[in-house]
């Protein structure tokens, strides 16, 4: 079981996420139509590239836009999760001694305190973001059982790696149960709303371009996010 | 009954259509009629499938539904913050709810989509600075419009208003004979006071081809005279067109893309014909928005921009204040409090919040900003076609509160609005809630304001 799914499904999961990240990158700038999004991307490319770099930049730091400033909380708890969901998985011990006993390379590690704080961080901060579903009203409404889903499956990997890691029951049942967690975790990226993993990076660049060209860029110093 | 003798899916392209619609008082019949219309569902399909592209799915798909919207969005916090009024909300369950249903949708549907796209969102912008995605729900409120248009589902003005367009190439009845004789009127009627002060039609080569907004021909004459004479203290070698005159678009509100099209070209028409250097202009923000920032996309023009560089009213107002061309005698300046209204369409979605700034620091000694201002401001209330539909003027009234609020926080009783809609929202707004203030464009203010050159004084009287 352990061959199997660190093997073949494991170069499955990888190859789905690569190529499913790759298909949405060329989907997504295939798709951009100058005349239909009202947008003259290719004729202003520089004004289109500052407009996307600053929609990037304001807001990937934290309380970076009027938006994440207005919102506090949610802003450390979005934060929090997605620093420790994104940069566990790859600086963990555990996995580069994983990728070393491969293919003869690994990352930078972090220590085990950190990645420990880290997974915590990403269990409470995902309990916080699933009760802020149910307590307020004005995003109850938009709630459906998807966002539970999705919520799931981004956090199943870090409860079982904990689980597994903190040898908490059967080791090997929690081991195999985080490698399948973490392969759907891998899948799930390219094929759902997780997408915004690369979307939020378009979506941002393309509305950064429409005000950078169209909407005031160049007549003034860029739109304050 | 599958399609209504004045509520149908046909643009209205003759007079006659449009004098049956404007027959039928407050559009009784029409939105009677519209209860029986069908939906083409077939039709609606094809048009989705053809115009949702990559980037408009992509915010339909990848909401996160956090709900971050919400607090940007006026109607959400002037109703007490309800959940249907959050804008992911109201665009999920229209335009989400009809590319999930593949346009599988029926009359009652259709009408509930209008009401929240007309009725619960002018399509400001806001939303779309407060997205961590940035999608921003006012430009897929307006594809939504032309959804709603293209099978028949318009609030009546809208659908009048289009019509307009079609037919006058402006967004009311004003013939090019009504256009060419008030510019002579009111150049006219003013010359006593300044002479040699003309409004010259057609002119060749001109330094600037000024365009209106049709209600300054048609209810406010007085405007196009105070514009020609900025102009003549200014000294400006400057033109109108005869045809081509109109800057508005009650066709972007209406969502009728062919429309849109045909208006905007009528003035790039008369760009060519006239050859000016550059456009300016009147008060106006959705007449800019149409005819400088989305005009150009629906003309087919690659580079995104007006054949000749085009300005914004305040642009000019801001040039002629920092050149001294026209200069503003010190103890004249606004000297009480005083607050500016930053609209939607020439502000957060064009970038001139400085040109605005700039004319304030020139005419006013106590000028307060509204909070928040600038592109974060909220909008008028009055945006996006809303003033003009009776049907929801309830709700544009609740609206209001917010725009209340904010201008009651400065402590100004007087508010510039170099736009038509928020004038008339803010002109409104004292008539519902009436808080004791005042309210302007530029122009006014300006020849009050303005040292007059002893050259461009009248005669003493002997």
């Amino acid at each position: 079981m352990y061959e199997f799914v660190t093997g073949p499904l494991a170069w499955f999961a990888f190859a789905v996420f690569f190529i499913g990240i790759l298909y949405r990158i060329v989907w997504y700038f295939r798709g951009l139509d100058w005349q239909a999004d009202r947008v003259a991307y290719t004729e202003h490319a520089a004004y289109g590239l500052r407009g996307a770099i600053r929609s990037i930049v304001y807001w990937i730091v934290p309380f970076g836009s009027h938006s994440w400033r207005f919102y506090k909380g949610t802003t450390v708890l979005v934060f929090a999760f997605h620093i420790g969901l994104l940069f566990t998985p790859i600086f963990l011990r555990a996995h580069n001694v994983l990728l070393f006993e491969k293919w003869g390379v690994h990352l930078w590690s972090m220590p085990e305190g950190l990645a420990d704080v880290l997974t915590v961080v990403v269990m409470v901060a995902a309990l916080f973001l699933l009760l802020r579903r149910i307590a307020y009203p004005q995003i109850r409404i938009l709630t459906n059982l998807y966002d539970y889903l999705l919520l799931v499956i981004a956090v199943a990997p870090f409860v079982t790696g904990f689980l597994a890691h903190h040898q908490v029951g059967n080791y090997n049942f929690w081991l195999i149960a985080h490698i399948l967690c973490g392969e759907l975790w891998l899948v799930a990226v390219p094929l759902t709303k997780l997408s915004h993993f690369i979307l939020f990076f378009l979506s941002r660049a393309q509305i950064g371009m429409d005000f950078g060209i169209k909407r005031g860029g160049m007549k003034n110093k860029g739109m304050v996010w | 009954m599958p399609e209504g003798i004045l509520c149908n899916k046909k643009p209205v392209t003759t007079k006659e259509m449009l004098d049956a619609l404007l027959a039928d008082k407050s559009g009784k019949q029409y939105y009677e009629e519209m209860k029986q219309l069908d939906v083409d569902q077939k039709a609606l399909w094809a048009a989705i499938q053809k115009s949702l592209k990559s980037r408009t799915k992509t915010w339909l798909e990848i909401c996160a539904h956090c709900g971050m919207c919400a607090d940007s969005c006026f109607f959400y916090l002037a109703n007490n913050k309800d959940p249907k009024q959050v804008p992911s909300y109201k665009i999920q369950s229209t335009l989400g709810e009809l590319v999930r249903r593949k346009g599988k949708v029926d009359n009652e549907f259709m009408i509930k989509v209008m009401d929240t796209a007309w009725g619960k969102c002018t399509c400001c912008n806001r939303c779309g600075l407060y997205c961590p995605f940035g999608i921003d729900m006012g430009v897929m409120f307006s594809y939504l419009r032309g959804l709603c248009y293209s099978q028949g589902f318009v609030p009546w003005e809208m659908k009048i208003g289009a019509g307009m367009h079609r037919i006058y190439r402006a967004q009311m009845d004003i013939t090019t004979e009504d256009w060419v004789e008030t510019c002579e009127w009111m150049a006219e009627e003013y010359e006593e006071d300044w002479p040699g002060l003309e409004i010259p039609v057609d002119k060749e080569d001109a330094d600037i081809i000024y365009t209106v907004n049709a209600r300054e021909p048609k209810h406010y004459p007085e405007d196009l005279a105070e514009a020609a004479i900025l102009f003549h203290l200014a000294g400006e070698n400057w033109t109108v067109p005869s045809e081509g005159w109109e800057e508005t678009s009650l066709a972007m509100f209406a969502g009728d893309w062919e429309a849109c099209k045909i208006q905007v070209q009528s003035v790039y028409d008369a760009i060519d014909r006239l050859k000016p250097k550059k456009m300016v202009v009147t008060e106006c923000g959705h007449a800019y928005r149409a005819t400088v920032i989305e005009g150009p996309y629906w003309a087919g023009l690659k580079t995104g921009r007006t054949p000749v560089e085009s300005f914004h009213y305040v642009e000019w107002v801001a040039e002629m204040l920092r050149t001294g061309r026209i200069k503003i005698d010190p103890a004249k300046k606004i000297k009480e409090p005083v607050t500016y209204q930053d609209s939607c369409n020439y502000i957060r979605n064009a970038g001139l919040k400085e040109a605005a700034r700039e004319i304030m620091s020139y005419i006013a000694e106590d000028f307060r900003e509204m909070k928040p201002c600038k592109e974060h401001n909220f909008c008028c209330g009055g945006g996006g076609g809303m003033n003009g539909v009776g049907r929801y003027r309830t709700q544009r009234n609740i609206g209001l509160q917010v725009k209340r609020d904010q201008i009651l926080a400065t402590g100004a009783k007087l508010v510039i609005s170099p736009c038509h809609n928020c004038w008339d929202a803010i002109r409104d707004l004292e008539e519902v809630y009436k808080i004791g203030i005042r309210w302007s464009f530029l122009k006014p203010l300006l020849i009050e304001m303005a040292i007059v050159p002893d050259h461009l004084k009248p005669p003493e009287d002997e």
